[in-house]
């Protein structure tokens, strides 16, 4: 009941802070759908930061450094750190920049613009939509199983559920978990907009670093009767060789990894937090901070997954041992585990709620990003002539957050747990298309011809590659492609192979087609 | 200076590539294993880094810092 209190609390914190940053919507299409261009470096840092990082920098860490080591920080950590702040730099900068100076909200109207391209929408949307959809339903889905997971035992007489299987006794069930956690959401979103998005964030942002950091010296001062620092080092000489080094990760999968983070540059709600940015200064903080953002995170959650394989820790936490790395989706039981039986009711209840914060610090800017991308990519494209007032701007955005929302939801109801092995495939789908950015912003010769090129070739390639997983033997998230180079085979992601083809199509057809007007290249780029 | 912290990055890139702690589980300070350490280390150099970058390879001038509002 403790963790019921505290999620309803923190819940209900979360209205009142979206609520509250509707007081200063100034009613305009351009403040509701990007704060008026007011976010400053601090928010801006957290809203980038609180967005990239979903649960699985909490829950998923942990799990997979317990199922597989430490590897899972340098493949989606430290690389992040890297990549991310790149994207920020390279990209956010620029897109800032031209976005202020024409005017821009979507990817799309900065595509269709800089490729003198009026139809690139119609390509572009059903994919961006689709890769966000799913990375919507993850959230969504997960969103469930966490309030129903830590409210277990907490209504035993409305949820009986399955009195053979203790847990589910008394919890919250998943869907309904995942309505609150909706409709929350969509409260603060509907009425907050982008600047609602943006507090939300911050706030939410700052709880699951802090209590990411808190939950580890709560576990590591109880795993012993010693100090937190002797128990740290007792438990830390009992892991073994496998967890404690990258052994059982390959080299070639590892390098090819860091092409995952990448796709950063290429998420539209991503694109859309950029150009809240009061000032191309306010990014600053965020190409420096996030790095450290993401190792205060991550470094803890890893430390706990290694520890949580000890027998220290089996001897201290009973059903560690019901746990089987053979079994898939156990590993997201450690972190909940180790939470419940070493840092009591009280922690727990904070934890599961910054957990949520993580989750929905995500959810909120994609409802939002789906709501502008309708309204200003199609409604205001096709079916207004371009022509909107505010007043239009500001409903059509929120009716179709609502219908995103209700949409997403139905689909969650239907229990596509298939979409989490869709995860890594969502994003190596932003990844491949992130050469396109990368030239529209930085490659006068790109042409509109080899920016469809560059989509076509990387859906296909996409296609293809998801098409071999689908039948393949693996799960879908393993999947990889093998190459044979100086006669040694090598395991790559299919990533890798995406962005090549990709690539390489938008250079040559960019190359034999005529190249766009000196004139308009005028507007993007500076002299010649 | 710009191809110089570009010539970092590219250092980050390979130093994150660390073959040489691949199979190596000592502990640093009894508690951290190497690998894990070193990865650390290296979130806090790509900090660095990139605080370079912001102070000597920022891409805009002063001159784009406060754009009129837009133009469509």
């Amino acid at each position: 009941m403790t963790s019921v209190i505290i999620i309803s609390g923190y819940l209900a914190l979360l209205l009142l802070l979206g609520l509250g940053s509707s007081r200063l919507f100034s009613g305009s299409g351009n403040d509701y759908q990007l704060a008026g261009h007011s976010i400053g470096p601090f928010m801006l840092l957290m809203s980038l930061f609180g967005t990239t990082m979903t649960a699985f920098a909490l829950i998923g860490s942990t799990g997979e450094a317990w199922q597989n080591g430490i590897g899972v920080y340098g493949k989606m950590a430290s690389s992040s750190a890297i990549v991310h702040s790149l994207c920020f730099f390279v990209i956010g900068v620029r897109i800032w920049k031209l976005g202020h100076k024409h005017g821009y909200t979507t990817q799309i109207e900065f595509f269709r613009d800089r490729l003198q391209s009026a139809h690139i929408g119609l390509v572009l949307f059903p994919i961006l939509v689709t890769m966000v959809i799913v990375y919507i339903l993850m959230g969504i889905l997960g969103a469930g199983t966490i309030v129903n997971v830590f409210t277990s035992g907490a209504f035993p007489t409305l949820f009986p559920g399955d009195p053979a299987a203790r847990q589910t006794v008394g919890a919250v069930p998943a869907s309904l978990g995942s309505l609150v956690i909706c409709c929350v959401v969509l409260v603060y979103v509907f009425f907050g907009g982008m600047r609602g998005t943006a507090w939300a964030n911050t706030f939410q942002t700052i709880v699951f670093i802090v209590l990411g950091v808190v939950t580890f010296f709560v576990i590591a001062a109880n795993l012993g009767d010693g100090t937190a620092v002797e128990n740290m080092r007792a438990t830390s000489a009992q892991i073994d060789a496998r967890w404690a080094s990258r052994s059982g990760t390959s080299t070639s999968v590892y390098l090819t990894y860091m092409f995952i983070p990448l796709s950063v540059g290429m998420f539209p709600h991503i694109f859309q937090h950029w150009l809240t940015a009061r000032s191309a200064n306010s990014f600053k903080l965020s190409v420096v901070a996030h790095p450290i953002c993401i190792m205060l995170v991550w470094m803890p959650c890893v430390m706990l997954g290694i520890w949580a394989t000890t027998d220290i820790a089996a001897s201290l936490v009973k059903p560690l041992a019901g746990l089987s790395h053979n079994v898939p989706g156990n590993q997201n039981k450690v972190l909940p585990i180790l939470v419940n039986e070493l840092s009591g009711p009280v922690l727990g209840g904070f934890l599961s709620a910054g957990i949520l914060a993580a989750i929905m610090s995500s959810l909120d800017s994609q409802f939002l990003c789906m709501g502008t991308m309708f309204t200003n990519d199609i409604a205001k494209r096709y079916f207004t002539k371009g022509e909107m007032t505010d007043r239009q701007t500001v409903f059509w955005t929120r009716t179709f957050i609502i219908l995103v929302v209700a949409v997403s939801y139905g689909v969650s109801l239907l229990n596509p747990r298939g979409v989490f092995g869709l995860g890594v495939w969502c994003f190596s789908g932003f990844s491949a298309l992130f050469p396109l950015i990368f030239a529209a912003i930085y490659w006068r010769r790109l042409t509109r011809a080899g920016a469809y090129a560059c989509i076509f070739a990387a859906a296909a390639t996409w296609g293809i590659l998801f098409r071999a997983a689908l039948t393949g033997n693996e799960p879908l998230s393993e999947y990889l492609l093998t190459v044979d180079l100086g006669g040694t085979s090598w395991d790559i992601m299919p990533v890798a192979a995406m962005i090549v083809v990709s690539s390489i199509a938008m250079i040559v057809v960019s190359m034999v087609t005529k190249p766009p007007d000196e004139a308009h290249l005028q507007r993007f780029f500076r002299g010649k | 200076m710009k191809y110089g912290i570009w010539g970092l990055v590219l250092l980050l890139t390979v130093l994150h590539q660390d073959l040489w702690y691949w199979n190596d589980s000592s502990l640093v300070g009894g508690i951290v294993p190497i690998g894990l350490f070193y990865h650390a280390c290296l979130s806090v150099a790509a900090a660095f880094v990139w605080f370079l970058a912001t102070q000597f390879a920022w891409p805009l001038g002063d001159a784009d810092e406060s754009q009129p509002g837009g133009e469509s």
